[in-house]
This record gives structure tokens, C-alpha cells and sequence, in this order.
């Protein structure tokens, strides 16, 4: 039995409310809002919260192969998914791919993740897509378009939905896309975008794979499928499939927003959240072709730990000052120059030395006095560590992972004399329970509301880009606890 | 045995320059000044000079020892710099003190130097060299105001109670520096106008931070023994002692954010080898590393001077006003920190401040200090902290007559 073990989902904390573009821009007032990005936030960020997600409660059997899905991979030439893996502290072994290139780059990840299963050259993997694609100012683009995640840990076993069959079709159609170098979405017409793109491809992939398994509408209690960013035309290829309205899953445009790749997988993490044994799910993915799957949930699905998934993320919301605000966050302003010392070259060779330290946040556990100890690798101190700064015992260490420990604020200050995209910047020593102290950026907080005492937990961030190396420095930051 | 220093150096010659936003002063000119105004104190003509120690911190003020010995023109002489935050000035001096101690050198110069505002930016500059950058984005005043948010937690102050303590620092420096000609900041505050700046760290306002200045220090030490044949008023090292952190604030639980612990022991250290018992009651006088308000306030309990968690009282409190000069000057019982204006108000060019405290203790000593002159000191401190608080160089220097 190959299907989903286990699911997870990630929604940036803040939203924008459409009306702030409109106030901006004028023209036509779509309504909701849209989940948005933190400025410390992309696609590799979110698509690590995505995992750790659904890592949750799961059982900790070995990943074999750790897969990453986007179109906004910020690296044209670096495995993103090699990120991720560091990240998440998985060995060298794993095996490790990036799908980019269309909106159904999840699904063709899935079916690929499929194969390898069945073939039996991975027992388990992990799936993580993520998206933060961009609507240039003015446009419906910049209103649709939201920023999400979701990551499935797919493998063989004690499934909670297996995947019993799937159908695909390819088709060059492309109503909407990027060339190189672009850096906001570009559309064709929009009548042909839908008539001859979505509102038919989608279906056709759809209906072929419920005529492929002598299935009707009546047999699945869900379809979940990808939602163009004109979202009125979403529920219109359901019913016209024969599914009941009720049947349809929500594609969450009033509060998110389309994530791109990431919206099918999302609405399916949704979908599994209300699932019950014995349910039948439709799940269908579209560009550039069409990916469908039918899912059949287990009872294993009654024994999956909790997590926060689609329906506690959506829940713990900020809303994003205003307008300004989000096109800074977005670098799409240019700002005067804050009078502070620029940014020295970035280092490869201290980066790739210090991986498990930066990207897995490690530090080290002395093995003769306990003392868990993490030494930030860029401060004056060095890192790793050599000898224990309790005992002073030499090379008697063990690894210890911070990254998933929950800490305290021990001190802070709101610093408003360094350079920040979302001014002051909070600055938080944390002691970590079980031991170990550092100091780290806080992002995701409301200043007003941080204090001594405060519970936080770590979230993986980038740091800042260095534009003249054209190199993306990840790390972690404290949060309060999201929810 | 290693045996104290006391009594076997004496410092027979200072200088320093005006400190400031010097904009047509390049560091040469600021060394120039500082050294021959020391020369000429002490009676010493350049080539008399033995060996230097010269203190920088940011390398576009001078790197090597060529540091000094360019602008300077020591000729062929030992020169070396000395790199150790901002308390690089209080090592510059201990090497040379050193050194001469040692009887390697008859004659030797600390000379410390900062150009800094060439560089255009608000605060100081940053680390030029290529590194992985995963610290947090922290200022100098942000690191420092970790202390102050811990401080008024752990003693009960409510954010009110506790900026106008601090606040009240401020306050006592500018009054000092507004009657000191070299001082950057030459004008007095109210209380008022310190709680209504801005907050550049929370909760460390713009007066909670010292001023960032160009300028350079610079003293002729010799051997205790040899010092009457240059002045008949030598000052003499009573103690001098560097403690040096290990990166422990920011990694070991037990730091509680609201002392420094390598002032504590630097300066327990200094009392021992300067034979101090009461240092609230022997120490007349004390240049302290005020780089923040915050930073002053520990260290007054750090030193001894008030009781642990009780520097409130010597402020705003039982005993408000011990720290003033206003205080000294009119006779009554009291400790004056900064008499010159500190870090505060005389201003921070990192690697002269630690020798700039020296020689206002040294002008004091010798009862050269002008408006701001104490009556009859007897022991004078300069406490020098470089690095973060949570792992800092600690100099302390003890000198009297």
C-alpha cells in the first residue's frame, strides 16, 4: 500500500487585506485577503516549516529522498531541496531533486515520488512544495497571488490515504508564465487562458482517470483540485464533472490567496484535515498539462498527531500594516540607505564549513559536564566548539540539535539604529529548555508584546541576499510560538 | 614569583586632543597632536622614545605599527600595535608599563588613536571581513540594552523608574563635560530632555549612548625610579590588570545580564595589587567605560563602589548625587565618575579612550584639571571595557601619587 503517511502545511503569519491595493491603485476591489510572505520568508523557508510539519507525530522512520517543489526557487543553479535536507539534518545518503518549471510541479514530483516507491528504490520521502510567485504593482496578480506551502511524507505501509491510481496529460498551453529573468507573472488573454487552458485541460485529466477506474462523482466524497487565479471559474469545472458544490474543496482564495505549485497540495493538507477512514478523495493538479490521483483514506489517519497543517495556520493570523509595508518586504522599493556599515563579502567556504551549525542549527552536548552549548558561528566566538565553556574538557562532545527546542527570553532590546526591512529589529537572548543559551533575531512578533519570560520557538529564515555574490544566507530566528 | 606592578612605573608625560566629529583632522594630525603634547609634558624629545605600543581598533586608522611609527616618524624604533576592542588603549599602556618594568626600555609610549567619522555612517562601523553573518542584526547600543531590559527586571524597576536612573548618568556627564574645553559634548542636559529622545535600543535612548569621536591619547611612562628627573609630579601605576571574556555570556545559562564579571574581577584584582580594601571609600575618583549608561551603572556595582543591585540609592535614591562632581566640588563626601564628561560626553574614539581616562586622572592627580579639579585626590580608576558585555576585555588602571 504506497500513499501519504503523513501531511503537513505552512501559511506565512501575515495576510494583506485586498482593499489596501485597492486604496493603493484603484480599479476593481477583489475581495479577502492574502497570506504574505515575511520578509525573512521564500519559497526554501516555507517549504522547510511545510516539512518539519508534517515530520510531526509521524513516525521517525528513515527519509531516503527529500524532494522540492517550486517555481520560485531562489536559485536557479543550487539545489534547493539540498537546502531543505541540510536543514532538516537528514544524512548525506538521502536522495535529493528539485521539480521546477510548471504550476503542477508538486504533482509531477508526486507522481515521480509514485514511481520510486513502487519501484522500490525509496521506502519513504518527503515531499515539500512552496511558492511566492509575484504580481507586478497594479495588477490582479499582485491581489490574487499568496505565498504557502505544504509537504506530504509519502512512502509504503501504515498510509493514512493510499494512492491508488493516477492519470496525466501533458499539453504545452501555457495561459500564464515566467520567461528567465522575469520577476512577475505574465498572462495571455484571459477568455483563452481559462476556455482553452484550465476549463479544459484540467477536466479532461479529471474525468480520464475517473473513467480509467469506472468511478463517478458519487464515489468521492472530496475533489481537490488547483484553482486558476480567477477563482469563479474554480467550482464551475466541478459541477460541470458532476460533483456537488459541497463536494468541492475550497481553494482558500478569500485567505490566502493562489500559492501557485503549492496550492493543490495545500488544499489536499486541508481536505486530509477533515478526513474520516474509507473517504475517497479526487486530487487534481493543473499547468501545463494535468496531473489527477485518487486518494483512499485509512484509519491510520485517526492516529496521526497533531499539527498545524492548513487549519491552525490560517487561524494565527497578523495583518500586514499597509501597502508600503508589503512592497518593502517584497523588495520592490527602492529605500534611501541606511547609514550603516555595508554588508562585508559573504563566505562560501565559512557558510559550507559551518552547515550543521547555520542550516541545522546544531551545537554540541558536553559529554563530561552535559552542558548543551550552541556557538553562533558568525559572532567573535568560534564554532564549533573545541573545548566545553563550562569544564574546559577538549573534543568531548556530542551533537545537539537546538532547532527543535522550544526556549525562553531571558533579555531583548527593540533596536531601531540597525538597518531592518520591518524596523526595530528584535534582538532575544533565549535559554533553551533542556539547556543552552543564544542569541537570535526574533521575527513574526508584535514588539509591543515581547517580554522576559516569553515562550519562543526557532524558524528557519533568510537572513538577508547578498547581491553582488548573488548568495541567499539562511538561518534561524526565534518566533513566539505560532500557535 | 610574579610580584605587583605597583610603584614601579610612573606615567611623567600625557597628551590628548580635543575629541569630536573632526573633520579636518586626519588620524596623523590626531597623533601628531596627542604625542608631542605627551613629548613636551614630560620633557622628552621624540627620540628619546624607546618602543610604542599604539592602539586602534578599525584598521583604517592605522594597521601594524606603522600605526604610529608613520605619522610619528619613529625612526627604527620597536613599534607594535595593539588590538583589543576598545580597551585597547588600557593594553597599549600595560605593554608599555611592561616593558619598562621589565628594564627591557628605559622610555616607552602608549599612544592610542580612531579616525572614525570618515567613514559616513550613524553609530560605528562594522567588521570588514568576509564572514558567514548569521549574527543577529545587533548594534553596540542593542547588545547593551540587553542588559538594561534584565537589570530593571531582576531589581523591580518599572521602565519608568529605570530610565530615569540611568537618565540621571547621563545628566551628571554632561554637566562634567560641559566644563571640559576637549570634550565632544560641551553642554549640560536636563533629565527632561534625556527621557525625551528618542530610543535608539529600547530601552536605551539617544543620550544613553556615548558620543562617536575622532581623537587620540597618549602618555610617556617611565620607571618609577627615574621618574622625578623628568617632573617632580609623576603619577604613579598602583595596579594594572586586564580580564579577558571567553564567549560565555551568550552561551552559559548562569550570565544574569545584569553584571559584568570580568569587571568584577579585574577590579578586585586591581584592589589586591593596588592594596585596596574599601574601594567606595579609597578611590578617589573614576573614569569608567560609560559607552552606554547601562554599562556605567553595572560597573558601579561591579566595582565596588555601590552594593550589588543597590547603584539606584547612589543615583536617584538615599545617597543621589554620590557619583557628581557638582557634589566634590562642593565639598561633600562623594565618588566623581567621569569627571572629565566619560565616553558619554568627552566622546569614543575606540582606540584612545582607554589612555583619554588616564589623562584625566593624571591632570587630577597633579591638580591640573582645571574647573573640574577634585580636592587633594589620592587614587584614581579607569575601568576600559572592549567587546560585547557578554564576553568583554576588561582593562583596569589604579594610579595615585
Amino acid at each position: 500500500m504506497v500513499g501519504v503517511i503523513s501531511y503537513g502545511a505552512y501559511i506565512p503569519l501575515h495576510r494583506i487585506s485586498r482593499e489596501e491595493f485597492f486604496q493603493a491603485w484603484g480599479g476593481f476591489a477583489i475581495p479577502g485577503e492574502k497570506a504574505v510572505a515575511n520578509f525573512d520568508e521564500d519559497s526554501i523557508t516555507m517549504a522547510v516549516e511545510a516539512a518539519i510539519d508534517s515530520m510531526m507525530g509521524a513516525n521517525q522512520e528513515k527519509i531516503d529522498a527529500l524532494f522540492f517543489a517550486s517555481t520560485t526557487s531562489p536559485y536557479k543553479e543550487k539545489l534547493g531541496s539540498a537546502i531543505v535536507s541540510t536543514v532538516l539534518d537528514l544524512p548525506p545518503e538521502v536522495r535529493t531533486a528539485d521539480f521546477t518549471g510548471s504550476l503542477r510541479v508538486g504533482t509531477i514530483a508526486l507522481r515521480s515520488t509514485l514511481d520510486a516507491i513502487k519501484a522500490g528504490s525509496a521506502r519513504r520521502v518527503l515531499l515539500a512544495v512552496a511558492d511566492t510567485r509575484l504580481g507586478a504593482p497594479a495588477g490582479d496578480f499582485e491581489q490574487t497571488l499568496g505565498d504557502g506551502a505544504a509537504a506530504l511524507l509519502l512512502g509504503e505501509g501504515d498510509v493514512i490515504a493510499e494512492i491508488t491510481d493516477s492519470y496525466s496529460i501533458s499539453d504545452e498551453f501555457s495561459g500564464v508564465w515566467r520567461a528567465d529573468g522575469d520577476t512577475f507573472l505574465r498572462s495571455w488573454e484571459d477568455r483563452m487562458v481559462l476556455d482553452e487552458g484550465y476549463s479544459r485541460i484540467l477536466p479532461q485529466a479529471m474525468s480520464g482517470l475517473m473513467e480509467k477506474c469506472n468511478l463517478t462523482p458519487r464515489d468521492f466524497t472530496k475533489a481537490v483540485y488547483d484553482a486558476p487565479t480567477d477563482v469563479r471559474r474554480h467550482m464551475r469545472v466541478g459541477t460541470q464533472l458532476g460533483f456537488e458544490p459541497g463536494q468541492v474543496q475550497d481553494p482558500m482564495f478569500m485567505t490566502v490567496g493562489n500559492t501557485g505549485a503549492a496550492l493543490a497540495t495545500m488544499m489536499l493538507a486541508a481536505a486530509l484535515e477533515e478526513a474520516k477512514p474509507d473517504d475517497r478523495i479526487l486530487f487534481a493538479s493543473y499547468g501545463n498539462g494535468a496531473d489527477a490521483f485518487i486518494l483512499e483514506v485509512t484509519k491510520a489517519i485517526g492516529k496521526l498527531g497533531e499539527r498545524r497543517a492548513i487549519r491552525k495556520h490560517l487561524e494565527s493570523k497578523r495583518m500586514v500594516k499597509n501597502y508600503q509595508t508589503y512592497l518593502r518586504w517584497r523588495g520592490l522599493l527602492t529605500l534611501e540607505a541606511a547609514r550603516r556599515p555595508e554588508q562585508a563579502p559573504t563566505s562560501i567556504s565559512g557558510l559550507w564549513r559551518h552547515r550543521r551549525e547555520i542550516l541545522a542549527l546544531c551545537g554540541a552536548r558536553c559529554t563530561s559536564c552535559g552542558t548543551p552549548q550552541y556557538n553562533n558561528p558568525g559572532s567573535l566566538g568560534h564554532s564549533p566548539a573545541r573545548v566545553c565553556v563550562v569544564c574546559q574538557a577538549k573534543d568531548q562532545f556530542e551533537l545537539y540539535r537546538f532547532a527543535d527546542k522550544k526556549a525562553e527570553v531571558f533579555t531583548f532590546t527593540q533596536d531601531n539604529l540597525t538597518a531592518h526591512a520591518d524596523p526595530p529589529a528584535t534582538v532575544a537572548v533565549v535559554d533553551f529548555e533542556g539547556g543552552g543559551r543564544a542569541e537570535f533575531e526574533m521575527t513574526d512578533r508584535d514588539p509591543a508584546q515581547v517580554e522576559i519570560g516569553m515562550p519562543v520557538e526557532m524558524t528557519f529564515r533568510k537572513l538577508y541576499h547578498d547581491p553582488a555574490r548573488g548568495i541567499h544566507n539562511y538561518y534561524w530566528k526565534t518566533r513566539p510560538i505560532r500557535c | 614569583m610574579a610580584e605587583s606592578i605597583k610603584d614601579k612605573v610612573a606615567i611623567v608625560g600625557m597628551g590628548c586632543t580635543g575629541f569630536g566629529e573632526l573633520w579636518e583632522k586626519s588620524a596623523t594630525d590626531l597623533l601628531v597632536d596627542a604625542a608631542y603634547e605627551a613629548y613636551e609634558d614630560a620633557g622628552v624629545d621624540p627620540n628619546d622614545i624607546q618602543a610604542a605600543w599604539v592602539a586602534t581598533f578599525y584598521e583604517y586608522s592605522g594597521m601594524a605599527g606603522l600605526a604610529a611609527s608613520v605619522p610619528l616618524r619613529l625612526q627604527y624604533k620597536p613599534v607594535t600595535r595593539v588590538e583589543n576592542m576598545c580597551a585597547s588603549g588600557s593594553d597599549a599602556l600595560r605593554n608599555a608599563c611592561y616593558a619598562v618594568a621589565a628594564r627591557v626600555y628605559d622610555i616607552a609610549l602608549a599612544v592610542g588613536v580612531e579616525k572614525i567619522k570618515d567613514q559616513g555612517l550613524s553609530g560605528l562601523g562594522g567588521n570588514p571581513h568576509a564572514a558567514t553573518h548569521v549574527n543577529p542584526p545587533s548594534t553596540a547600543p542593542g547588545i547593551f540594552a540587553m542588559l538594561a531590559t534584565r537589570y530593571f527586571a531582576r531589581y523591580g524597576l518599572s521602565p519608568e523608574e529605570g530610565k530615569r536612573m540611568l537618565g540621571m548618568i547621563s545628566v551628571k556627564s554632561h554637566w562634567n563635560g560641559a566644563r571640559n574645553p576637549k570634550a565632544h559634548f560641551k553642554r549640560e542636559v536636563t533629565i527632561e530632555q534625556v527621557l525625551r529622545a528618542p530610543i535608539v535600543a529600547w530601552p536605551l535612548g539617544l543620550f544613553d549612548c556615548c558620543g562617536v569621536s575622532d581623537g587620540s591619547a597618549a602618555a610617556v611612562v617611565v620607571r618609577a625610579e627615574d621618574a622625578k628627573k623628568f617632573r617632580p609630579d609623576p603619577v604613579y601605576i598602583k595596579a594594572l590588570q586586564i580580564c579577558t571574556g571567553f564567549g560565555e555570556g551568550t552561551t552559559r545559562t548562569d550570565f544574569d545580564y545584569t553584571h559584568i564579571e570580568e569587571t568584577y574581577r579585574a577590579g578586585a584584582r586591581a584592589y589586591e595589587e593596588a592594596g585596596i580594601s574599601n574601594p567606595r571609600e579609597e578611590i578617589s575618583m573614576a573614569e569608567v567605560h560609560d559607552c552606554f549608561s547601562i554599562t556605567e551603572a553595572v560597573t558601579m556595582e561591579d566595582l565596588q563602589f555601590s552594593p550589588r543591585g543597590k547603584v539606584y540609592e547612589d543615583i536617584l535614591g538615599s545617597n543621589a548625587g554620590f557619583f557628581t562632581l557638582q557634589r566634590a566640588l562642593e565639598g561633600e563626601k562623594a565618588l566623581p565618575v567621569q569627571p572629565d564628561g566619560g565616553l558619554k560626553c568627552f566622546g569614543h574614539p575606540i582606540g584612545a579612550s582607554g589612555l583619554r581616562m588616564l589623562y584625566e586622572m593624571y591632570k587630577q592627580l597633579q591638580g591640573r584639571a582645571g574647573p573640574r579639579q577634585i580636592k587633594n585626590p589620592k587614587l584614581g580608576l579607569t575601568h576600559n571595557l572592549g567587546g560585547p558585555p557578554t564576553s568583554p576585555t576588561i582593562g583596569c588602571v589604579i594610579v595615585g601619587l
